[in-house]
């Protein structure tokens, strides 16, 4: 194809797109003024049936909790997937210059990991009364173990992450998140039904089983990407070191 | 809108904008993640802290490092 009628092409194309986009854009709601009932009887009516002040973990914790169930095993498949096509291509690595050789970034990865680990443990346990919860957390949890290898200490990574350690974390996560809503059933209501004392709303005794599904959510995801990060970083060992970034 | 959630979306269009015509591949890598955290400004002004928080790990490190050890690895391939 001539440089001319690619153009050609490309001109008639962006033009659809343009207009097209633009239609859209028109007929969304006004900034602001969000249409979905849904969000808004949850807000009125969350915060006394379950005792939760952050709407959003009891939406996903409860409300949609089959919905965050899927999402879980989402994540479980993908972190598999990762293992399963890096492990079995990987002879153990041997290579222990790994990682970062700047003394700037490993001082304040040092500096950050426990400021890391305290916040994601905070997120974590208080996500069903401020911001955050299972997912937010566990990725700040496993963002601080990161940080271990980043501060140039692969093997107090390694030794800190134990892959079998990693991988039963993550299959108690991921199955207990499915238990939880089985304990349900067994107590004669529906699959993932909130069962347990409600307790105070603000305090961290509150939300009945959200609080179980929560902890098992931030099981599941930070051990899945510290296995995900591991499995990079091996991989990363293998490169020589001129070819680093 | 108030100006500060304008700013921000202007801010997160540039760094997208940004982002497309990088050649570079590592900072391809980097623009993304700049890109990331300017996402994670927008939640913050747009009152979505949960959302904040997560992208703050998945789009500013997860996604950067991602591409960055492929990079490497395919450098050294």
């Amino acid at each position: 194809m001539s440089r001319r009628s690619r153009l050609s092409l490309f001109g008639v194309s962006a033009a659809g797109l343009t207009a097209l986009l633009l239609w859209g854009i028109a007929g969304l709601p006004d900034f602001g003024h969000y249409r979905g009932p849904y969000g808004y009887a949850l807000n009125a009516v969350a915060p006394t049936e379950r005792h939760v002040t952050n709407v959003v973990t009891a939406t996903t914790f409860d409300y949609r909790g089959f919905d965050t169930l899927g999402e879980a095993f989402i994540l479980f498949a993908a972190a598999l997937g990762v293992a399963l096509l890096l492990r079995e291509e990987r002879a153990e690595s041997h290579s222990l210059d790994h990682g970062v050789r700047s003394d700037a970034v490993k001082l304040v990865g040092l500096a950050l990991l426990p400021v890391l680990l305290v916040l994601g443990l905070q997120v974590v346990a208080h996500g069903f009364i401020t911001p955050g919860g299972g997912f937010q957390g566990g990725v700040v949890l496993a963002s601080a173990f990161a940080l271990v290898w980043l501060a140039g200490r692969y093997r107090a990574f390694r030794r800190l992450t134990p892959t079998p350690a990693v991988d039963f974390a993550k299959g108690v996560g991921a199955g207990g998140y499915a238990v939880v809503g089985v304990v349900a059933l067994l107590l004669g209501t529906s699959y993932l039904q909130n069962f347990g004392p409600l307790g105070t709303a603000g305090t961290l005794a509150s939300g009945g089983s959200i609080v179980l599904l929560n902890l098992a959510t931030a099981l599941e995801v930070s051990a899945a990407f510290v296995l995900i990060f591991t499995e990079y970083v091996e991989e990363l060992a293998l490169v020589p070191r001129e070819t680093r970034l | 809108m108030i100006p500060l959630q304008a700013m921000v979306i202007g801010l997160v269009a540039a760094a997208g904008l940004a982002v497309v015509l990088t050649r570079d591949l590592v900072r391809l890598a980097l623009m993304s993640s700049v890109f990331g955290l300017l996402l994670v400004v927008l939640f913050l002004v747009l009152q979505a802290p949960d959302v904040a928080l997560s992208e703050l790990v998945v789009g500013a490190v997860g996604f950067p490092f991602v591409i960055a050890v492929a990079i490497a690895l395919d450098r050294s391939a």
